[in-house]
């Protein structure tokens, strides 16, 4: 478990960054907290020529409040999520659900573009980036653009970035006061991938759940947001009769794997949904 | 001269939670793992594994990867067995047993995925891995043999044509008239109980560095492994070499479960490259390559029935265990001690005298199956105390009740089991009773009632074990392998008056080297720190087997107590001509040569130095010898059996299926205890481990015999996190086949914890009318039991 050759170079400007991965193209590849990179080099699942380091890259890292939305750098470190007061106050869903990656040594070094780059479909950044609706800021030498979260992940480990492409920064618009949040995830252990994760956004109209979200992960090649069962929710107070017909919607079709069977995930989906729906209406 | 030892008096360390000397270096990162040492002109060497569960190897192209950057050698299977002869992994007491040779590497026909099959020795370890992308083989795929149930079957592909079939060995333990008791039986319980692969993790991987000097034609190995001077014998044999010039080194080891006393292809073949290139040769498996090469465990198939009479008194047991070992026995210990392991300890706790016990061993395509903590333990217990909670239920007896009835009693030994075991002297009830206080079994139902009320599902599983510890030659050298059961100690009073203890058992991070400075300490009556104490070195530590089925403070502590009597008396015989009286009225207290009842007399130091540096103040007729060795071996039973209860408490939660362990108890008797820290540790890491593979870990093959979980992410081993508190407590029965008295403690843990989880489950499961029968429980098996997917 050595890594092949590479070469390696540390830019530090955002325009070196972009230059070094225009002119490398498809054989560079983007090192930012090293945590998926470092052991997929390694296990020799990934043989870039060229690694460039992000980490000496000045801003990237920033979490900052705009006016209608937060920005969240890409360099931002999980450790830095879980402990940001702004991150706290106006994003609690991504609060919470930075706790349940990984164990804190691993929160020091990854990083938020990290995760979402990565797009691993049990992944729980990239579900509340779907939940919250937020943009992704992709920067190239051809300039930037924004990208929807529902639009960024297509696939397994596969996003809207282009060859030569960084993915900056996130933007979640500011939720309002009504906003409601709530998350869960069922993992065999604390921080690993969860067998199947639960990311949710509403408003409250009174007794009852309006603009639902319900951005699922770990049942599919990417997170996805459970339309059927969120309709079925839609400006209706949660009882357990609603409820019940929320699971009924569920149209998710998971695969199974090494850690759960198919059924069992659809199972535990089901559960999920009841739990985190439940507080969300609370 | 035992009324001389006090073990529990204020100066003895023995029984004293002692804090380990080594600690300190290891947690400044002073250790020296195999990979810290670095030797001039180290090669390093990877391996091209079988990429498929069994295939022929039509042909091997070496060529290019010859010529990559830093390639020193690449070495075919063909390349090897010209260096070292093959092995065959049989004991002959295990009657009827087969394996075919085996070669490090695979010659014509791969038979596991991960076989190592060539070998590239390069100048680093990138390089040679570099290189081994390089090899080209061709391959031809055969048929794979995986599935044990059907490895018998007519039709199955057979791994070793010239056997004709897929068996390895087959065993029946038959006391009669068991048809009749169950015929006769008020309650007769059955079920299939399951238990899957898992392997051991340890930390530091397996690692050896060979080092072959051509000019005296020696070999020094630096080995992480457990039992040294095995393999000292098999690598001298094996590679043409004489033995007293193989040197064998385990410094610093960072963890063994027993996946370290076996033989490993590439370890030898970084040996032979060794000896083929004249320089040292180092090889270290990564984790990659040590899920598919370190050897896996259990994978059990347990048919098991009993009958019990309308009170609750067990009638009868019998079982049928259906084992895969993968294609080879492993050399030198086989890979069938486990199922005869089931056999021999399934209900040995209790009372019954009807058995009957099949056991069938299979080969199949799969990793190499052999011993590994607690050696068929788990089964055995999780069969058993699965059957007694079942027949409990039947009946409508307590789970604790049901074992007061049936437990041996403790004042019924010596005694034999159905199976042929005999037991000295053990504990069950004490340990029971004392395990049910400790828990506070009561409380603990009457609060299961009450939250069940309350949709919390809690269970409560119990289970008593005897365990294998000090094994006497019965157990290996009888069936012709060299791996001694006796040990030894060198015990010798140094010019500074410090003492040295070489002993042959082995440090793996247990604490060995503590346990045998806390006994020399005692038994000369000196301060700890004044001990010193070698392991691991072939060439300095007396013959002895290493650390294995729980032997070390039972067997090597014993060498090391008679070794301190004799290094005493000696030093009481200098004394006695220094202080002109007799030996008889002098005795060592803190490290000083005193009259008896008196502080008048000379300090060791001062009698050291009279003896080293002037020696002419002693009598000419007096020779002192500051040096003994005393060797030990159990004579009196083939193994000396300790026994023990575990409790634990687990809520399950019926909608996810998901186990959550509350709290495990272990109340354990190891004879007498020389260091209550260290045990209880050893008990809690036992457990954990037992835990671990009877919740999470499982060796996952596809259908086409691929192992698809090689990396910690996804082959699960148990976290703090998840793992409970483990409250554990000590009845001591001192074994009377030793002064020392000590048993072992090392496997009790793992032994235990998967019978008394899956009673808890099943317990908790019960409000359902289901249970399992399956380890790992995952959440798949949970609620496939719940009838929920
Ligand atoms: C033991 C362990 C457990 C883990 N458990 C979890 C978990 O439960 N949940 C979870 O979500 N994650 C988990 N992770 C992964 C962790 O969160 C990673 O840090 C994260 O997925 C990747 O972030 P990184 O900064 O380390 O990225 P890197 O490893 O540096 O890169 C990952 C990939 O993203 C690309 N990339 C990185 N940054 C950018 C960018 N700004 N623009 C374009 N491409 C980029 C890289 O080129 C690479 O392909 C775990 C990791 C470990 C080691």
């Amino acid at each position: 478990m050595k890594a092949p050759r590479f070469a390696y170079a540390r830019p530090a400007t955002l325009e070196g960054a972009l230059a070094l991965l225009a002119a490398h193209g498809e054989e560079a590849r983007v090192l930012a907290g090293g945590q998926s990179l470092v052991a997929m080099l390694n296990l020799r699942v990934a043989a870039p020529r060229v690694l460039v380091d992000i980490n000496r890259v000045p801003g990237l890292g920033e979490v900052a409040l705009g006016e209608s939305c937060v920005r969240i750098g890409a360099l931002a470190r999980h450790a830095e999520l879980e402990r940001s007061e702004l991150v706290a106050r106006h994003l609690p869903l991504l609060a919470r659900a930075v706790r349940h990656i990984a164990h804190p040594a691993i929160r020091n070094r990854g990083t938020f573009g990290g995760s979402c780059a990565l797009a691993d479909p049990a992944a729980e950044l990239p579900a509340c980036a779907l939940a919250l609706g937020a943009k992704l800021v992709l920067r190239g030498a051809r300039g930037e653009r924004r990208v929807a979260a529902g639009e960024f992940f297509r696939g397994l480990y596969e996003t809207a970035l282009e060859a030569g492409e960084l993915l900056v920064a996130a933007e979640f618009p500011l939720p309002g006061p009504a906003s409601a949040s709530a998350f869960g995830e069922l993992a065999r252990r604390h921080g690993d991938y969860a067998l199947v994760g639960l990311a949710a956004y509403a408003q409250r109209d009174g007794p009852a759940l309006r603009d639902v979200r319900l951005a699922f992960f770990g049942v599919a090649d990417r997170p996805v947001l459970a339309a059927r069962a969120a309709a079925v929710l839609e400006g209706r107070r949660v009882d357990e009769a609603t409820l019940a017909r929320a699971v009924a919607a569920l149209d998710l079709e998971p695969r199974g794997d090494l850690h759960a069977s198919a059924a069992t995930r659809r199972r535990l989906a089901g559960v999920l949904l009841e739990r985190v729906v439940k507080e969300l209406a609370q | 001269m035992s009324g001389e030892l006090d073990f529990e008096g204020p100066a003895s360390y023995v029984g004293r939670s002692v804090s380990r000397p080594n600690a300190r270096r290891l947690a400044e990162g002073r250790g020296q793992y195999v990979d810290d040492i670095v030797l001039p002109r180290m090669l390093h060497v990877a391996f091209v594994r079988s990429p498929h569960a069994h295939a022929r190897i039509l042909s091997i192209d070496t060529s290019r990867a010859e010529r990559m950057p830093g390639v020193r050698r690449v070495a075919t299977g063909a390349d090897i067995a010209r260096i070292c002869k093959p092995y065959v992994g049989v004991l002959t007491h295990l009657a009827g047993m087969r394996s075919p040779p085996q070669h490090p590497l695979a010659l014509e026909v791969a038979r596991w995925q991960g076989e190592p099959v060539v070998a590239v020795a390069a100048e680093s370890r990138a390089e040679a891995e570099d290189a081994c992308e390089a090899v080209e083989i061709a391959w031809q795929e055969l048929p794979a043999a995986l599935d044990a149930e059907r490895a018998l079957e007519p039709g199955a592909t057979v791994i070793h044509a010239e056997f004709g079939d897929n068996l390895c060995f087959r065993r029946v333990v038959d006391t009669g008239g068991v048809d009749e008791a169950f015929a006769g039986a008020a309650a007769v319980v059955e079920d299939t109980l399951s238990f899957g692969r898992h392997t051991g993790v340890t930390l530091e991987p397996r690692s050896m560095l060979a080092d072959y000097n051509a000019a005296e034609e020696s070999l020094t190995a630096y080995h992480s492994g457990q039992s040294p001077h095995m393999m000292q014998a098999i690598l001298a044999s094996r590679l043409g070499l004489d033995e007293h010039r193989v040197r064998i080194v385990c410094r610093d080891v960072g963890g063994s479960f027993g996946i370290k006393i076996h033989i490993y292809g590439d370890e030898m073949a970084a040996c032979a490259l060794s000896i083929m290139l004249r320089r040292p040769v180092k090889f270290v498996a990564d984790r990659h390559e040590s899920f598919l090469s370190d050897i896996h465990a259990r994978d059990h198939r347990v048919r098991a029935r009993l009958a019990a009479d309308r009170e609750g008194n067990v009638l009868a047991l019998e079982i049928d265990d259906l084992t895969g070992v993968g294609p080879y026995s492993m050399y030198p210990r086989s890979s069938a001690v486990e199922c005869n392991q089931v056999l021999g300890l399934t209900g040995g706790p209790y009372r019954h005298k009807r058995y009957r016990a099949t056991g069938t061993v299979v080969f199949q395509n799969k990793n190499p199956m052999s011993q590994y903590r607690a050696v068929g333990h788990p089964i055995a217990t999780a069969v058993a105390e699965h059957m007694i909670d079942r027949a409990a239920r039947a009946l409508a007896l307590d789970p604790a009740d049901m074992r007061r009835r049936n437990l041996i009693p403790d004042d019924a030994y010596p005694c034999q089991s159905p199976s042929g075991m005999r037991f000295e002297q053990l504990s069950h009830h004490a340990c029971l009773e004392k395990l049910v206080a400790l828990m506070d079994y009561p409380r603990l139902r009457a609060g299961q009632a009450a939250l069940r009320a309350q949709g919390v599902h809690r269970g409560i599983g119990l289970a008593s074990f005897i365990e294998v510890t000090n094994p006497s030659p019965m157990f290996y050298g009888v069936g012709g392998a060299r791996i001694a059961a006796q040990d030894g100690c060198t015990m010798r009073l140094d010019a500074s008056g410090a003492i040295i203890a070489a002993t042959g058992v082995t440090e793996q991070g247990q604490g060995t080297e503590t346990m045998i400075a806390q006994i020399a300490a005692t038994v000369l009556g000196v301060q700890m720190s004044c001990v010193k104490v070698l392991t691991g070195d072939t060439d300095k530590v007396p013959y002895g087997g290493g650390t294995w089925a729980s032997r070390a403070a039972g067997i090597g502590g014993e060498a090391v107590l008679q070794a301190g009597l004799a290094l005493k008396k000696n030093i009481l015989e200098v004394g006695a001509r220094i202080l002109k009286t007799d030996a008889g009225s002098l005795d060592i207290a803190d490290g000083r040569v005193v009259k008896r009842g008196t502080s008048e007399g000379l300090s060791l130091t001062e009698l050291a130095r009279i003896v080293y540096y002037r020696g002419n103040e002693l009598p000419a007729d007096f020779q002192p010898e500051l040096v003994v060795t005393r060797h030990y071996r159990v004579k009196d039973y083939p193994f000396v059996f300790t026994n023990g209860a575990q409790g634990c408490l687990a809520e399950i939660d019926p909608e996810t299926g998901f186990v959550r362990v509350l709290k495990m108890w272990c109340v354990d008797d190891c004879g007498r205890v020389i260091n209550p820290k260290l045990v209880e540790e050893q008990i809690r890491g036992g457990i954990v481990q037992g835990l671990g593979g009877a919740l999470t870990e499982h060796c996952r093959y596809d259908e086409r015999g691929q192992l698809l979980n090689c990396t910690m992410a996804d082959y699960l081993v148990p976290m703090a996190g998840e793992m409970p508190d483990i409250e554990v407590a000590h009845i001591q029965t001192p074994t009377r086949t030793s002064l020392l008295g000590a048993k072992g403690a090392g496997e009790a843990g793992t032994g235990g914890a998967p019978g008394a989880l899956m009673n808890a489950v099943n317990d908790a499961l019960a409000a359902f009318g289901a249970r399992v029968t399956s380890q790992p429980i995952t959440p798949d098996v949970v609620l496939a039991a719940l009838g929920k997917i």
